[in-house]
C-alpha cells in the first residue's frame, strides 16, 4: 500500500473513533458549550471537522503517492 | 385558489419541465440515460448526491424523531459524515472499475468482479425489493406534506398522483440528467426552507438555540442524551446503527449507481470532502423538532412536528413554500429510485438472468417500459394499499447494507471469492429477515442489521479463505 494511502486511512479512522467509539464517554449534557448540550456539541464539532480531515488526507495522498499509475489499481 | 396551492403546484410543474428539458439535446442510449455519459463535474455530482440522500425523511422523519425520541435522532447527523469518509476511499476505486468496463449499475459491478450472473441477479432482486417500499415512502411523505401545507385543500392522493406522473415523465425522457437538474431546484428550496424555519422557530419562541436548549434541559434533560425517550435505543444501539448506516449508505443501488456518472475519480474524492457540509441543514431540522417538543407537546404523529410548527408560526404562503420544497424533496429521490429500479429490472434481471444476448437498444427500450411498470406498482401501493409495504421498509436499509463486504473486498482484496460473497450475502439477508420479522430488533441492544452485517462479513472472509477458486482478473 502506498505511503500516502496508509496515512490517509489513519486520518480516515478519526471520524469513526470520535463519532462512534467515543460516544459512551461523551453522552452527557454538562458542560453546555455555545448553548449546545455537550454530546451535541461534540457531534457537531467532529462532523464539521470531517471535511478538514478529508482535505488533509487528500493533500497527503497527492504528496506521498506516486503520480497516477494509469490503468492499474 | 389560495397562495399555498399555487406555489406548490407551480413548483411541481416547473420542476418537471426543467427535468424534461434537461435531456432534450442528448441522444438517449443506456450510457446517457443511467450515468449521464459519465460527464458530471463536481458541482452537479454534489447536488445530485445531496438530491438523492436528503429525502422526505430529512423533513419529516428527523424532526419527528427529535420530537418523539430525542437524542437517538443525533445519529442522522453523524452517519452521513461516516459514509462520506468511507466514500473517499471506496468510490474513486469503484469509478475506475466502472469506467474500465462500462458498468451502469450495482449488479453490473458484482457480475464483472465475481464473474457470477447468479450473484448479479440476486443483488438486483434485493435492490428492487428495497427500492419499491422506499419509493412508496417518498410518495406517502409527499402526499402528507402537500396535504398539510395546503390546509387539506389538496388531497394527498391527488398530489401523489400528479407529481409522480410528472416525475416519471422526466425520468422517461431525460434519465439521470433530469434528476440532476431538478436537484438544483430542490436543494435551493430545501435549504432555504430549512434555514428559515430551523433558525427562525427557536429564535421566535425562545430567542435562540441556546435558550431553547436551556428550556429543554430544565424541562426534560433526559431527552437530550441517549437513550432519550426511546429506551431500546441506548448508546450501543446508536453505535451499531451508525456503523450499519454508514456502511450501507452508498450500497443503495441508486446512490451506488450515481457514482458512475462522475467525470473522474478525483471528482468523487473531492466530493467526499465537501459532502459533510450538507449535515448542517439536518442539524437545523433537529432544532425544529426540539422546539416543537416544547411548543407543541402531545402531537399524535411526531412526523408532523415540522409542518405543524410551521403552520402555527408562519403565514400561509411560507407554509406553501415549505410544502413545495417538501414535494420536490420527494420527487428527486423518487426519480432516481425509479430510474435505477427500472434499469436493474431490464439490464440485470431480464438481460443477465434470462436473455444475455439482448442488444443494448432492447435493454434501453425495456428500461423505459419498466419506468411505467415501477411507477404503476408504486402508485398502486401508495394509493390503494398504503400499509402493505411497511414491513419491507424495515428491512430495506438492512438489506442493501449486506452488499458492503462484497463491494469493498471485491475492490481491495484479491482472495475474496464469489462463493464467499454469495454465502455471506445469503447469511446476512436470512438473518435480517429472521431477526426483523421475529421482532428481535434490536438484538442484545444492537441494531439487528448490524449483527447480520457482522455475520455476513465473517462468513465471506472464512469461505473465501477456504475456497481455492480464482476470480476473473479486474
Amino acid at each position: 500500500m502506498p505511503r500516502g494511502t496508509r496515512l490517509a486511512l489513519i486520518l480516515g479512522a478519526i471520524p469513526f473513533l470520535t463519532l462512534v467509539f467515543a460516544l459512551p464517554f461523551v453522552n452527557r449534557i454538562e458542560p453546555v458549550i455555545l448553548g449546545f448540550p455537550f454530546i451535541l456539541f461534540w457531534i457537531l464539532l467532529w462532523v464539521l471537522l470531517t471535511p478538514a480531515i478529508l482535505f488533509i488526507a487528500y493533500r497527503i495522498e497527492k504528496k506521498f503517492n506516486p503520480p497516477e499509475d494509469e490503468g492499474r489499481r | 385558489m389560495n397562495t399555498a396551492l399555487l406555489i406548490i403546484f407551480g413548483t411541481i410543474v416547473f420542476s418537471a419541465c426543467v427535468g424534461i428539458f434537461a435531456g432534450r439535446r442528448v441522444k438517449m442510449n443506456l450510457e446517457n440515460w443511467t450515468v449521464g455519459g459519465r460527464r458530471f463535474g463536481i458541482l452537479i455530482i454534489w447536488l445530485l448526491m445531496a438530491g438523492e440522500i436528503y429525502t422526505t425523511f430529512t423533513f419529516l422523519g428527523a424532526s419527528g424523531w427529535a420530537y418523539s425520541r430525542g437524542a437517538p435522532t443525533y445519529y442522522v447527523i453523524i452517519y452521513g459524515a461516516l459514509a462520506y469518509t468511507l466514500s473517499f476511499f471506496i468510490l474513486p476505486e469503484l469509478w475506475k472499475v466502472g469506467k474500465r468496463y462500462g458498468l451502469h449499475t450495482q449488479p453490473d459491478f458484482f457480475i464483472k468482479i465475481y464473474g457470477s450472473r447468479f450473484l448479479g441477479v440476486l443483488v438486483a432482486l434485493v435492490g428492487i425489493v428495497s427500492i419499491i417500499p422506499y419509493l412508496q415512502l417518498q410518495l406517502t411523505g409527499l402526499g402528507l406534506i402537500v396535504e398539510v401545507a395546503s390546509n387539506q385543500a389538496i388531497q394527498s392522493k391527488l398530489a401523489i398522483f400528479v407529481s409522480f406522473i410528472l416525475t416519471c415523465a422526466f425520468v422517461y425522457t431525460s434519465g439521470i440528467r433530469g434528476s440532476a437538474w431538478v436537484s438544483v431546484i430542490k436543494d435551493v428550496m430545501m435549504i432555504a426552507a430549512v434555514a428559515i424555519v430551523g433558525i427562525g422557530v427557536p429564535h421566535i419562541y425562545f430567542g435562540g438555540f441556546g435558550k431553547m436548549f436551556q428550556a429543554l434541559i430544565a424541562q426534560k434533560p433526559g431527552h437530550l442524551v441517549f437513550p432519550g425517550a426511546a429506551p431500546s435505543m441506548d448508546t450501543l444501539w446508536v453505535m451499531s446503527t451508525l456503523l450499519l448506516t454508514g456502511m450501507g449508505f452508498y450500497m443503495w443501488p441508486h446512490v451506488f449507481g450515481s457514482a458512475f456518472s462522475a467525470k473522474s475519480d478525483k471528482i468523487l474524492k473531492r466530493n467526499a470532502i465537501i459532502m459533510p457540509f450538507y449535515q448542517i441543514p439536518v442539524l437545523l431540522v433537529l432544532m425544529v423538532g426540539f422546539t416543537a417538543f416544547l411548543v407543541l407537546p402531545g402531537l399524535k404523529n411526531g412526523d408532523l412536528a415540522f409542518l405543524e410548527l410551521v403552520k402555527k408560526t408562519y403565514p400561509s404562503w411560507l407554509l406553501g413554500f415549505v410544502g413545495a420544497a417538501g414535494a420536490v424533496t420527494a420527487m428527486v429521490p423518487a426519480s432516481i429510485l425509479v430510474l435505477f429500479g427500472s434499469t436493474l429490472l431490464s439490464k440485470n434481471v431480464y438481460q443477465a438472468g434470462f436473455n444475455p444476448k439482448a442488444s443494448e437498444e432492447t435493454v434501453m427500450r425495456l428500461s423505459r417500459v419498466m419506468v411505467l411498470v415501477i411507477t404503476t406498482a408504486a402508485l398502486v401501493f401508495a394509493l390503494l394499499l398504503p400499509g402493505a409495504l411497511v414491513n419491507l421498509l424495515l428491512i430495506g436499509y438492512n438489506g442493501v447494507s449486506q452488499f458492503f463486504p462484497g463491494v469493498v473486498l471485491g475492490l481491495f482484496w484479491k482472495r475474496v471469492s464469489s462463493t464467499g460473497v454469495i454465502c455471506g450475502l445469503l447469511t446476512g439477508l436470512a438473518l435480517v429477515v429472521f431477526l426483523v420479522f421475529s421482532r428481535h430488533d434490536p438484538l442484545w441492544g444492537m441494531n439487528a442489521g448490524f449483527v447480520a452485517l457482522a455475520a455476513n462479513g465473517t462468513v465471506t472472509l472464512i469461505v473465501s479463505l477456504l475456497s481455492k477458486e480464482r476470480r476473473p482478473r479486474t
